[in-house]
């Protein structure tokens, strides 16, 4: 699976980050503690922006830092602290049907690894590995405001939304 | 002498004298009982349909007198008349046509007119006898009807219409012996009837198979389809005679076959048992039919069919036949049990049977004229001894025909009965120059003559057993002193005196009973009146005149030459039916002058003769053809008809046997008549040493000596055939197949059904359990139980859980990912 | 470098956020799953950028989806600070009066 050839290195890193983040999410999903889960999910979240450096997407890894483990893990926090969670470990965070995750989990994870295996099977991101390509943040402006506009539009409404129904949600009555 | 050239009316419409009956029969039956008793001056014209009875009668005898002249002149001077023959096609089936018909020839004539008589005198009889009588109506319909069934056998024209007219003449007799049925001895009595004669019956049914199919097939070989039909009494007397060696063996089987028929209706033995117990029925019947008419037809069906039995039986030929035994047997057992009898009609009974058994023994020796001939004076003796016991019993012993309890010393209060009973006995005896005589002593004489000891000696004997029997009969009834109701003392107590005869129905219809005439008073015995008289006197005086008509010995052989069938081959006239009506007519002889020379001429040596003993005077010494040399002596052949090893000519027909006449010598009548007066002389003597002046050697002679005990309660038990018949047989046959039934019925059928019973239940209990309960209730009950479980299974998925949702929405979004992968791939 | 492991690796991370979603009975670490399970997504977007020759659609959504994920969140755990209010625990099974 390990790519042959010049881009060793990345695949070395890849596979540590890799490694890394799956423990981390294992972590998230196991543990008894909300706040440690919250922390090992700093640790996938960065570790998903060291990916996208390795895929050369360093605009995104850095947006990923910034809004991800900025503002969603210390909102994460804020709403453990405000419901009263438990700091500290929790007798059972799991559902009564938590089984019923494991073949879930198996069957949606068995399924795309075939369909992966199958459609892409040895697919290389990039055949040369001098030819890594560079996405510069322009191309992804021209992107956002060209062929995209509407989809940013949208999105900034998604964002208004947000913040007011936020604010109208947890507004005390 | 010439003939009329027609042949008669009388004798072309002869069939109108069975109709005339049968229609009055009908006519009784829709309206009898609704006419009413007519008074008239001083008479009452009786009610009640008897009239109708008697008209239809009379007709029916001035039909038959009408005929029986045209035939006497027409077949006067021919040596061949050809019976008047027609028939209308009843049914046919499978190339055999069955017709209904007539054949008019000497014998049917005879009987014709026979029966028309004897039925007029007994239906005037009747008129007084059963006056009052609970079913008087029903009596005289069965009566008409029986004449109707008779006149209708003796006219037949085939066997098939003979059975039909014999099977009626058994219908008959079973509903006029039951006649009074609410007593049970009576039912019993006509049911004894029926079912003998019955047993005979199958002899007939097969006998006339056997004999009519292969008469067809004669005619078909010959084709001789068109001129007579298998089953035609013509038809089979000339296959019979044809000589064809292939039916032998057929003829031998079918004339036992028929004489079986013969021996059940005419009570020969050992079917004779029912004839005795017939006398339950009131005496008219017993005169009437168990007498003269109904039992005599047996033998007519041998005389008419005398071919098949003359050649199937070889009479004449052999030294002894069937027939003969038969009647000779018959004829000492009857008589000898007529020894016994306390009750008057029994003697008569028993008589009768010994007279029926002379009649077939005659035919059995080929004495075919003398045993027609006995019939014809039989008849008007028997029935007048019969009505004489009526009337003894209607005026005389108050209904009770028991000799020794209520009869004796009657001569002098019935004269007229008196003399009518003793002319009649002595008719019955052979008394020399009555007419019992001349037919009884003639069988007698053939039979010796033929060469035939045994029944001749059989013959003789009979005749002293017929003199001692009546002769007693006559003291103990006549003579004497009166005993019981003879002497006046009417029994209050009328059961036994009225048991099993002449009962009367409730003892109120016995005082409507004693409303007429002078019977009221109970004055004792006193002479009947004239309407029973009459027919007394009339049969009485017949009973001395009927045999001149054939006494050979004053050479009058007017019996002879117009009854037997002429034996001479008959040559055929190449055109059969001179009449195209579609109707088979063949009267050969009478249509033209030319046919009848022809005949003439061809009859050869018996050529114009009218007396019989004239044919082949030239004859009498030589050898008869086939015959064993020395056998047969003397005598004169009829014809060579039947002879053994005569087949006809080609263009010849045979249609009776010859039979051997011989000369009547006063010399050979002497041994019959010195036993006559030695059977009267010991039995008159027995009965005035034993009944009046109780000699004590025998008065109670069966009681002290063994032998003589044996032998009388032997006699009195009917040799025990009534035993054998009744016990061993048929209960032998029918206990055990009604238990066999009774079994089947129980285990099998009703097992069967109880078994479809029980299977239906069962079907049903599991049809409601399997079925209803488990498999349809089941399906229903399953059908909610799957809906309520398929919701119960189902509704876990609406929890409320969100996280549950969204484990099915994964799993479902991941497996539609998959299906969606492998399809497409 | 395959394709492949970036994203196999984006699959095991989805799936692990399925099983998160799942099994947590708390509200904020299902919505910390969700967060796996969209930040697998991205992988898998910017794996394909690079792949189809460093097209910029997929860096531009991979944004798209970082600035919804973060809206989602604060109306997500608005709605939890709301149904705690008003119940006073967040335990999802608890929350079942759609239950039927």
């Amino acid at each position: 699976m390990l790519a042959s050839g010049g881009l060793v290195a990345q695949n070395i890193a890849f596979g540590i980050v890799a490694l890394i983040m799956v423990v981390g999410a294992l972590r998230v999903v196991t543990t008894k503690n909300v706040v440690h889960a919250a922390l090992w999910l700093v640790l996938v979240l960065a570790g998903a922006a060291a990916q996208y450096l390795i895929l050369s997407a360093e605009f995104v890894a850095v947006t990923q830092v910034l809004v991800y483990i900025g503002a969603v893990t210390v909102l994460f926090l804020f709403g453990t602290m405000l419901t009263r969670a438990q700091l500290g470990k929790a007798t059972d965070l799991n559902n009564k049907t938590w089984a019923l995750g494991i073949p879930v989990a198996l069957l949606v994870l068995g399924t795309l690894v075939y369909v992966l295996i199958d459609t892409f099977g040895d697919d290389k991101v990039v055949d040369d590995p001098k030819d890594v390509p560079n996405v510069p943040v322009q191309a992804i402006s021209d992107s956002i405001f060209k062929p995209y506009l509407l989809p940013f539009w949208a999105l900034s409404f998604v964002l208004l939304a947000a913040l007011v129904g936020a604010i109208v949600l947890a507004r005390k009555d | 002498m010439i003939a009329s050239a027609a042949p008669g009316w009388f004798l072309e419409h002869a069939y109108l004298i069975p109709l005339i009956p049968a229609i009055a029969f009908v006519a009784i039956i829709a309206f009898g009982k609704r006419i009413p008793a007519v008074q008239v001056g001083r008479y009452t014209v009786p009610g009640g349909g008897s009239l109708i009875g008697i008209a239809s009668m009379l007709g029916s005898l001035a039909l038959s007198a009408g005929a029986a002249i045209q035939w006497i002149q027409s077949s006067h001077g021919h040596s061949y008349t050809a019976p008047i023959r027609k028939s209308w096609v009843w049914w046919q089936s499978g190339g055999i046509e069955i017709g209904l018909g007539q054949q008019i020839d000497g014998l049917s004539v005879m009987a014709l007119l026979l029966v028309a008589f004897i039925s007029t005198l007994v239906q005037i009889y009747s008129l007084e006898y059963l006056k009052g009588d609970r079913r008087y109506t029903h009596f005289f319909a069965a009566l008409t009807l029986f004449s109707s069934g008779m006149l209708v056998m003796v006219l037949a024209e085939n066997m098939v219409q003979l059975i039909l007219g014999w099977e009626l003449m058994g219908l008959c007799s079973f509903m006029l012996i039951g006649h009074w049925w609410e007593d049970p001895a009576n039912s019993r009595a006509s049911l004894k009837a029926f079912f003998t004669v019955r047993t005979g019956d199958i002899g007939l049914l097969v006998g006339t198979a056997i004999v009519g199919l292969s008469a067809q097939k004669w005619i078909n070989a010959n084709g001789l389809q068109d001129q007579y039909s298998g089953f035609s009494i013509e038809g089979i007397s000339r296959w019979a005679l044809a000589g064809d060696s292939q039916y032998k063996s057929v003829l031998t089987w079918g004339a036992v076959a028929l004489f079986i028929a013969a021996i059940g209706k005419s009570g020969q033995f050992p079917l004779h048992t029912w004839l005795p117990d017939a006398m339950a029925g009131p005496t008219p019947v017993s005169s009437l039919l168990h007498s003269s008419t109904m039992v005599v037809a047996g033998v007519f069906l041998v005389a008419r069919i005398y071919p098949v039995f003359f050649e199937g039986l070889r009479i004449l030929d052999t030294d002894v036949n069937f027939i003969a035994v038969i009647g000779g047997i018959t004829i000492i057992v009857a008589a000898l049990l007529a020894f016994v009898q306390t009750d008057i009609k029994k003697v008569l009974a028993y008589s009768t049977v010994s007279q029926l058994g002379y009649m077939m023994m005659g035919l059995g020796v080929g004495a075919w004229t003398p045993a027609v001939f006995h019939i014809w004076t039989h008849a008007f003796f028997k029935c007048c001894l019969f009505l004489c016991a009526g009337s003894v019993a209607h005026s005389g012993s108050h209904h009770s025909f028991d000799m020794k309890k209520d009869m004796g010393g009657l001569a002098r209060k019935m004269p007229v009965t008196f003399v009518c009973w003793v002319i009649s006995s002595m008719a019955l005896a052979g008394v020399p120059f009555f007419a019992g005589w001349y037919s009884k002593d003639e069988i007698i004489d053939i039979a010796g003559a033929n060469q035939y000891w045994v029944f001749f000696g059989i013959g003789l004997a009979g005749a002293f057993l017929t003199t001692a029997y009546m002769t007693r009969a006559t003291y103990l009834t006549f003579f004497g002193k009166p005993r019981g109701a003879a002497a006046g003392i009417h029994e209050s107590d009328h059961g036994d005196a009225h048991a099993s005869h002449d009962a009367h129905d409730t003892h109120g219809a016995h005082d409507a009973h004693d409303a007429h005439d002078d019977h009221g008073a109970h004055a004792g015995p006193h002479e009947s009146p004239w309407l029973i008289k009459g027919p007394l006197v009339i049969l009485a005086t017949l009973a001395i005149v009927a045999g001149l008509i054939n006494a050979p010995a004053f050479k009058i052989f007017k019996f002879e030459e117009w009854v037997e069938p002429k034996a001479e081959p008959v040559a055929l006239v190449a055109e059969h039916s001179a009449e195209g009506d579609g109707t088979k007519a063949t009267e050969e002889s009478h249509s033209e002058g030319a046919a009848r020379s022809v005949l003439v001429a061809a009859g050869g040596e018996s050529s114009g003769e009218g007396e019989a003993t004239g044919v082949g005077e030239a004859k009498g010494e030589e050898e008869h053809a086939g015959y064993p040399n020395g056998r047969i002596d003397e005598g004169h052949l009829t014809g060579e008809c039947g002879t053994p090893g005569f087949v006809p000519a080609s263009e010849e027909a045979c249609y009776a046997p010859g039979i051997l006449h011989h000369k009547f010598e006063w010399i050979k009548a002497l041994p019959a008549f010195v036993l006559v007066v030695l059977g009267f002389v010991l039995s008159a003597g027995f009965c005035v040493l034993f009944y009046e002046r109780k000699h004590r050697r025998l008065v109670g002679l069966t009681e002290r000596n063994v032998l003589a005990r044996a032998g009388y309660k032997f006699l009195w038990n009917k040799y025990y055939l009534d035993h054998l018949y009744e016990n061993v047989i048929v209960r032998g046959i029918a206990h055990p197949l009604a238990r066999a039934m009774y079994w089947v019925n129980q285990n099998v059928l009703d097992g069967i059904v109880n078994g479809a019973g029980r299977t239906g239940r069962k079907v049903g209990e599991i049809t409601y359990k399997v079925v209803d309960q488990g498999i349809v209730d089941g399906v229903v009950n399953g059908s909610g139980a799957a809906a309520r479980g398929t919701g119960t299974a189902l509704r876990p998925t609406q929890s409320g859980k969100v996280s549950q949702y969204g484990a099915l929405l994964f799993a479902a979004a991941a497996l539609a990912a998959l299906i969606l992968v492998l399809v497409n791939s | 470098m395959l394709v492949n492991q970036f994203l196999l690796l984006g699959a095991v991370l989805f799936a692990i956020g399925v099983y998160g979603v799942i099994a947590r009975k708390n509200a904020v670490l299902v919505l910390m799953s969700i967060e796996l399970i969209l930040n697998s997504v991205n992988i898998n977007l910017l794996a394909f950028a690079l792949r189809n020759g460093g097209d910029a659609t997929g860096h531009t959504f991979a944004l798209y989806i970082i600035a919804v994920a973060a809206a989602e969140v604060g109306v997500g755990l608005a709605l939890v600070i709301l149904v705690y209010r008003n119940r006073r625990s967040i335990a999802l099974d608890e929350l079942s009066e759609m239950k039927g």
